[in-house]
């Protein structure tokens, strides 16, 4: 696969590797695909009373533009808040990763990512607040 | 050391210079038809081929007139089951094979099938072995052909082709062997194996591509194959169009050379291969090994890296040209159909690398391999949440995960 010089950037230095602590309240973590599928990825985001992701980290099993999209998906989210991450589509990955066609389920996949992660990140705060008025 | 380093020796072989410089003159000054019987620039080139086709018969124990060119095992594959089946096909319509062989194999019976042949395809084990029994109680009256690879491309294993002959012998069935990977490598012998047609392609024993060998046997039995392609009823009416003579010539000399050189080969590319399995599992852990630790091809390692994707790890280890049973390498995004048929989860055949050492290799090489594959794995286990998720004691197989 010839991919362009940013897959092989984020590939070779992949940005904020790691893991957060996932039952910390103000963590949401996504985790989506499948290892026979070829590709899975988890990514975390540490959001603040503000509504603005902190801190972002992945850990990503897939082909080199996977790991890139969701290295690139990081980058993006930190400092923006929920709805401006919510807003990010794949098709802007695939643009400014230069993906190829049979690149872009990786592209959606980290969509997905994102969305899953913020999705339990709300599923946490509402746990938080029903348990805080159960008080 | 050249960069990358060619580890893909299963899929191609460089051509010996040697076998270069045999081929030389007949693409230069000997340009002849060899079908040119008037002149000296015809008989200089049908002595040549004739030179070759007894080299190539020697490697396998043929007589030289056993020998067909053609263009390469695929078409020698296509030749044998399409062509048995043509000329066989009112005896029996039934043929034998096994689903972990070549496309070449699997498309031609495809085919016959459509022509209305009834096609067996038997299973293999999790070491990509078939079972003799099940191969004896698949054969019916109307078996007219067994068709087999002698050793597997991607992983490596090695069928008992002998004690196959004898069955097919038994039987009175034509025995058909692709030995793409084994001739010149292993010993092969047509009449002690019982094999009645055989295929094998140049450019995997170190000689030039686009052209292989057909052998059919003449004598007990007396195998006819009908032709796929017709016209001046060149190579006795089985494989028609001009003689590539310089590749001919190049596929004898390089079937001279790997009969020479065979045993001390043989024994140096196996101790290579072990040498890489033993410098890679001596580092990393999970790593397991696809296809039969020992009745396998000397110069295969095909290894899966558990929790770290196959064409990941090759962009990891940029510098060594080496081949993946992952989906995200190949066309059709389907992980390998052979460690499939192996019962090797797709979430290993994912992580699946094909090593294939060759005459070249050095052991600097390897151990510059072994270094890059470590090292590679390592830096993308800790990027893997597979990996992390197993080291937490997670059973990976009870997760629910989200396929898309």
């Amino acid at each position: 696969m010839a991919y362009g010089p940013k897959v092989i950037d984020h590939f070779n230095n992949p940005r904020n590797v790691g893991a957060l602590d996932k039952n910390d309240p103000t963590v949401g973590t996504g985790v989506v695909g499948a290892p026979e599928c070829g590709d899975v990825m988890k990514l975390q985001l540490k959001i603040n009373d503000a509504n603005v992701v902190e801190d972002a980290k992945f850990k990503t099993f897939g082909c080199g533009s996977a790991i890139a999209s969701s290295s690139l998906a990081t980058e993006w989210v930190k400092g923006k808040t929920v709805d401006e991450v919510l807003k990010i589509k794949n098709t802007d990955i695939v643009n400014e990763l230069a993906l190829p066609p049979v690149k872009i389920h990786c592209s959606v996949l980290a969509e997905d990512a994102i969305r899953a992660a913020i999705a339990d990140y709300k599923k946490k705060q509402e746990q938080n607040l029903d348990a805080n008025e159960a008080k | 050391m050249r960069l990358p380093i060619y580890l893909d020796n299963n899929s191609t072989t460089p051509i010996d210079l040697r076998v270069v410089e045999a081929m030389m003159p007949y693409l230069t000054e000997k340009f002849g038809n060899a079908a040119s019987r008037s002149h000296a620039y015809g008989w200089e080139c049908e002595e040549a081929v004739e030179k070759a086709r007894a080299q190539i018969g020697k490697l396998i124990g043929a007589q030289a007139k056993e020998i067909a060119f053609t263009s390469g095992a695929t078409e020698s594959i296509n030749i044998a089951i399409k062509g048995a089946f043509e000329m066989y096909g009112e005896k029996g319509n039934h043929v034998i094979t096994c689903v972990t062989e070549h496309k070449a194999t699997l498309d031609s019976a495809k085919y016959i099938e459509k022509h209305g042949a009834n096609v067996t395809y038997l299973p293999v084990n999790s070491l990509g072995q078939i079972n003799l029994e099940e191969l004896k109680k698949a054969i019916t009256p109307q078996t007219i052909l067994i068709s087999l690879m002698h050793a597997n491309n991607e992983m490596g294993t090695i069928h008992p082709i002998e004690e196959i002959g004898k069955i097919a012998k038994e039987k009175g069935i034509l025995f058909h062997v692709d030995a793409a990977q084994t001739a010149g490598k292993v010993p092969v012998d047509v009449a002690k194996m019982g094999i009645d047609i055989l295929s094998l392609s140049g450019h995997k024993l170190y000689g030039p591509k686009g052209i292989g060998a057909l052998y059919v046997r003449r004598n007990n039995p007396r195998v006819r194959l009908a032709p796929v392609i017709h016209g001046g009823g060149h190579e006795r009416g089985l494989r028609s169009g001009t003689l590539n003579v310089p590749a001919i010539v190049g596929l004898g000399k390089a079937a001279e050379i790997a009969m020479m050189e065979m045993e001390t080969e043989f024994k140096r590319v196996r101790e290579l291969r072990n040498r890489l399995y033993r410098g890679i599992t001596k580092e990393l852990d999970e790593v397991y090994l696809n296809g039969h630790p020992e009745d396998r091809l000397p110069n295969n390692l095909n290894l899966s890296f558990a929790y770290v994707e196959g064409e990941a790890l090759m962009m990891g280890f940029k510098e060594l040209a080496v081949s993946s049973g992952s989906a995200c390498t190949s066309a059709s995004l389907e992980p390998s159909y052979v460690l499939k048929a192996m019962g090797v989860g797709e979430e290993l055949a994912h992580t699946s690398i094909r090593f294939g050492l060759g005459r070249f290799t050095t052991p600097e090489e390897v151990d510059f391999a072994v270094e890059k594959v470590v090292a590679t794995v390592k830096r993308l286990r800790d990027l893997s949440p597979l990996y992390e998720m197993a080291k937490e004691g997670i059973d990976l197989k009870q997760v629910q995960w989200n396929p898309h």
